[in-house]
């Protein structure tokens, strides 16, 4: 209590920060932390034990599935990166106006749900799918390839998830690259080839890492994808913990499994951190770059890394001046640089990967077969009335509605407070804040969920109220992970906004109270919308934690599609899905719209 | 000091984006060792005529020649220029040696030559200790050094700053004003300069080319622009001035008379495109314009009352109102307080014929 008190005392002006660290503390730290206790504790004593410990590395199973996991969160961030990186360069170093229209094909497979693209997957890949249909047309295979339920699937569906985050990462530190330095180097005599291997990409090396720790971190706690996607021999460690308890009721031993992802994903983060700084997840460049006053194995690695670029660029320029001695350019008339037309096209396969197979779901919703097949035969609505008679569909639509709304403006009503706050003043331990408050975002969901499952169960037995399998429980947990969008999409628009105008505000009389209502408010309304329509579809799209926390009884929509799909991808999920599809598309493209008035309007003014 | 050799010729550039109009009809030679500056207020089109030199901007129209050698669509690598850009554009991830080793890397230099012409570019600059460290360790005006030794090093043809001082404090930019001088006086290069400053320019340039709304205004020595300027736009950009309507009375040999303001008849030196009866405007230099005695008298002489009396330092400004209602300015050089004028009292200004300019409307 006195500890609370000197620390209110201490952030006076930081007060509005209160409900967003009391909310996260109460329904999220807490839980997570009871949950890694729970791993170690002799049920109930208080008595420590490693014996689930020792279970989890007395079989090889789990320390397979481990490796199972490591390894294919290491492909993915690979494939991720490498296709990845031209699309963040392009978007990076293109006018504003074509980076703006280029966003939206990242952000919609961004925000377009990992099941309803995994489906599209299944429709593309599966024995009946497109591809083989294409393929043995064409007199390419004779028999369907097994493109799916093996690694090549998982991977497939993976990458296609996690790239757009990967992109957008690497995006925002690229940005952050002044233009002319790339300019410059071509004034002191270097080709594109140098300018582009010594220059601009040890530069944008933060943006690669940051870029890889999120995807990776965010695929170490996967299970969607390899659930539909994947064999038996893909099982990784998420659905390890989902088996755990869900079939079995062992929470300590998920617990322990729980720990081992977290410490893997913390192992991770340190080692980033060392090498990197913290800061650059939020896109600034480090600190810590460059050749002076490091120790020898720090320049020594720069030194390699150096000539190593320094080598490739050469190559590079070797490729281009033998083209130029094929393709003279004369001084006297325009030249294209054709390296950036060759960028382009691949940029646009790349993007096309991510932004076409999910639009493959739409005509399968309107087959009359029962099952999912290609070419779907046309025409026939039934698969959509199926969703709209079926109370359960029905249900489940409404409660993903009602639950988003709730626990989107939840998380409005605790987030944009600390927002305020986070851009405005100057408190001590900013930083740490802002981890915290992101840290729903870094921790995997799968681990929030289990935690949150745990403690519903404890904490609602003990005041007798019901979180499980009841939309309060839902809107609750759905606001821890939507806080964090909350919050980062209203400081990019405070940063944005020119605080002279609160100034002026002030200086004609108005008291802050009034500036807020009056000024601030209108002006930014725009961005607080996006805020709100970001936190809805986070909520909206959410299967994790409604695994877990519906408990069978308030079925999500999402929860409903996953259940569906456990039983065999029909028909009825390419219609939901299609439903969702149009909808999520139609409030991204909402979203995106106000965003940017908002960015316009207030700093232009 | 100005050879004879042509570094650079421009001909003729345009470059529009979209319906803007940023550079048209773009002209002028720069000689061995000549320091030009590009002078013109913001949008004038200074930036986009640098970026077609240096080969960073593609023209729609016109040639550049670099060394008698045509250049327009060559690749800023290959052109054999230097940039010093507004913001410096040091590589934040090398020290400086490696900063200034990479043009030198890039043309293939053995490393141990390198390591000499860093050091002998670093003793120009005076910064001869700092070669290990960060960019960003570094105070502005010495990164701007770094900057200008980055760019001498590899001995380019031309030299191009875009407003390299532009962020610099207005101490620091008066002494590297001077240094920057200093170093192409000693050292012999050419250099085109951007500023949108007019004293700057006049500081620094054997010549300057005046830029107005993406056109040259007008190109001359700095005395040629201050003394005889050819537009409004150029009289009314560099240094002070007063500008007054009139209308020719006669005109020939290479003098004119102009009726002005209260029926006073002003004399002045013109060229022979002025007409009897052409509205003008002509400019006097306020330091040109003098009080006179109730006795005295000059070529030309205005009447008016005192408005204001402003001791600014080593000089002082007199306002003068003039019956039509313009108010010029005269400035003296301070001599102990004035004394015997005052507001309203009724006064005299005189100057000589050939201190007048006669400009078109
Ligand atoms: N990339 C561009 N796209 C559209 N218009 C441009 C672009 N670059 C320059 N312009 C326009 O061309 C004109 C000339 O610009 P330029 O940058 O050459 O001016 P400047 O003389 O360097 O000005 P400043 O002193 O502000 O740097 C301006 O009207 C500017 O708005
Ligand atoms: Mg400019």
């Amino acid at each position: 209590m006195t500890a609370a008190g000197r620390r209110f005392g201490a952030w006076r002006a930081a007060w509005p920060l209160l409900p967003v660290l009391i909310f996260l503390g109460f329904f999220f730290l807490y839980p997570v932390g009871q949950l890694l206790w729970l791993s170690v504790e002799i049920k109930g004593t208080g008595a420590l034990t490693a014996m689930h410990y020792q279970r989890l590395f007395a079989s090889t199973l789990y320390v397979k599935v481990l490796q199972i996991t490591l390894e294919t969160s290491a492909w993915c961030t690979f494939f991720s990166i490498v296709g990845g990186y031209p699309v963040a360069y392009l978007l990076a170093t293109t006018s504003e106006r074509r980076r703006n229209n280029l966003m939206l094909w990242i952000l919609l497979p961004f925000w377009t749900s990992f099941l309803v693209r995994t489906f599209a997957w299944i429709v593309l890949l599966g024995r009946n799918g497109a591809i083989n249909g294409w393929l043995q047309a064409l007199g390419l295979t004779d028999e369907p390839l097994s493109l799916i339920y093996n690694f090549t699937g998982v991977m497939i569906g993976m990458t296609h998830a996690l790239m757009p985050l990967a992109i957008l990462t690497m995006v925002s530190v690229m940005e952050q690259i002044d233009a002319n330095l790339p300019k410059a180097a071509s004034t002191l005599g270097a080709r594109g080839g140098q300018a582009f291997w010594r220059i601009y990409f040890p530069l944008s090396l933060p943006g690669v890492a940051a870029g890889g720790l999120l995807v990776f971190i965010t695929a170490i706690g996967f299970f969607i994808t390899p659930a539909l996607l994947g064999g038996r021999l893909q099982t990784m460690i998420a659905q390890v913990i989902i088996t755990q308890v869900q079939d079995l009721m062992n929470w300590a031993f998920a617990g322990a499994v729980s720990v081992l992802l977290l410490v893997t994903a913390l192992v991770v983060f340190y080692l980033y951190d060392r090498a990197l700084g913290m800061s650059t997840l939020a896109g600034e460049t480090p600190s810590t770059q460059g050749g002076g006053g490091r120790n020898p194995i720090a320049r020594l690695s720069a030194w390699i890394g150096g000539h190593l670029l320094g080598a490739i660029g050469r190559l590079c320029d070797i490729v281009s001046e033998a083209y130029e001695r094929l393709v003279p350019r004369p001084a006297s008339r325009p030249t294209r640089e054709w390296s950036r037309g060759v960028l382009a096209f691949l940029v646009f396969l790349i993007i096309f990967f991510l932004a076409a197979p999910t639009f493959f779901i739409v005509p399968v919703s309107f087959t009359t077969d029962a099952f999912i097949e290609w070419p779907p035969k046309f025409f026939s609505l039934r698969w959509y009335d199926t969703v709209f008679v079926s109370p359960l569909w029905r249900e489940a639509i409404v409660r993903s509605l009602l639950v988003g709304v709730l626990s989107a403006s939840l998380a409005m009503v605790v987030g944009a407070p600390a927002a305020f706050v986070l851009v405005r003043q100057r408190i001590m331990g900013k930083t740490a804040l802002l981890a915290l408050v992101l840290s729903p975002l870094i921790i995997p969901r799968i681990i929030i969920a289990v935690a949150l499952f745990y403690f519903y169960a404890r904490f609602g037995a003990l005041i007798n109220v019901r979180f499980i399998g009841t939309s309060l429980g839902l809107v609750l947990g759905h606001a821890v992970l939507a806080i964090p969008y909350v919050v980062v999409t209203v400081m990019a628009v405070l940063k944005n906004y020119d605080e002279r105008l609160d100034q002026a505000a002030g200086s004609l009389g108005a008291n802050p109270v009034r500036t807020l209502w009056h000024v601030t408010i209108p002006l930014i309304r725009s961005g607080l919308i996006a805020a709100f329509l970001f936190a809805f579809i986070t909520s909206f799209d959410e299967l994790t934690i409604a695994l877990f926390v519906s408990g069978g009884l308030a079925t999500t929509l999402p929860k409903q599609m996953w259940d569906d799909a456990l039983l065999k991808v029909n028909p009825t999920l390419a219609a939901v899905s299609t439903i969702l599809l149009v909808f999520i598309t139609g409030m991204i493209l909402a979203a995106e719209y106000l965003r940017r008035r908002a960015l316009g309007r207030s700093s232009a003014a | 000091m100005t050879g004879t050799t042509e570094k650079l010729r421009v001909r003729d550039l345009r470059k529009t984006y979209g319906q803007v109009v940023a550079l048209t009809d773009a002209q002028f030679d720069l000689a061995e060792g000549e320091f030009l500056t590009l002078l013109g207020p913001s949008g004038s089109g200074k930036t986009t005529m640098l970026m077609i030199i240096a080969g960073l901007i593609q023209p729609d129209k016109g040639e550049v020649w670099i060394d008698g050698k045509l250049a327009t669509f060559a690749p800023s690598y290959k052109r054999d220029i230097g940039m010093v850009f507004q913001n410096y554009a040091l590589f934040p991830h090398m020290t400086v040696h490696e900063n200034i080793a990479f043009p030198l890397r890039m043309r293939r230099m053995a490393e141990s030559k390198i390591r000499d012409e860093v050091q002998r570019v670093l003793d120009i600059v005076r910064l001869p200790h700092v070669a290990d460290r960060l960019p960003r360790a570094l105070s502005g005006g010495q990164q701007q050094r770094i900057a200008l030794a980055r760019c001498m090093v590899y001995r380019p043809s031309i030299i191009l700053m875009d407003e390299p001082l532009g962020a610099l404090d207005k101490k620091l930019r008066d002494q590297m004003q001077l240094e920057i001088k200093q170093l192409h006086t000693e050292l012999g290069i050419t250099i085109l300069y951007v500023t949108h400053d007019q004293e700057e320019a006049m500081i620094m340039s054997d010549r300057i080319c005046l830029m107005n709304d993406a056109r040259i205004e007008q190109l001359g020595t700095p005395a040629d622009l201050y003394f005889k300027p050819r537009t409004v736009f150029a009289a009314d950009f560099l240094g002070e001035s007063n500008l007054l309507d009139g209308v020719v009375q006669s005109a020939g040999h290479g003098r004119a008379t102009v009726k002005s303001a209260g029926d006073a008849v002003i004399k002045a030196p013109a060229a022979d495109v002025f007409a009897v009866g052409q509205a003008v405007k002509f400019m006097v230099r306020p330091e040109r314009l003098r009080l006179l005695d109730p006795v005295e008298s000059a070529d030309n002489v205005i009447e008016g009352t005192l408005d204001q009396i402003i001791m600014v330092g080593g000089v002082t400004k007199y306002y003068v109102r003039l019956p039509t209602g313009p108010v010029v300015s005269a400035t003296r050089l301070t001599r102990g307080p004035v004394t015997g004028l005052e507001r309203g009292t009724r006064v005299r200004l005189g100057w000589p014929a050939d201190s007048t300019v006669l400009l078109p409307t």
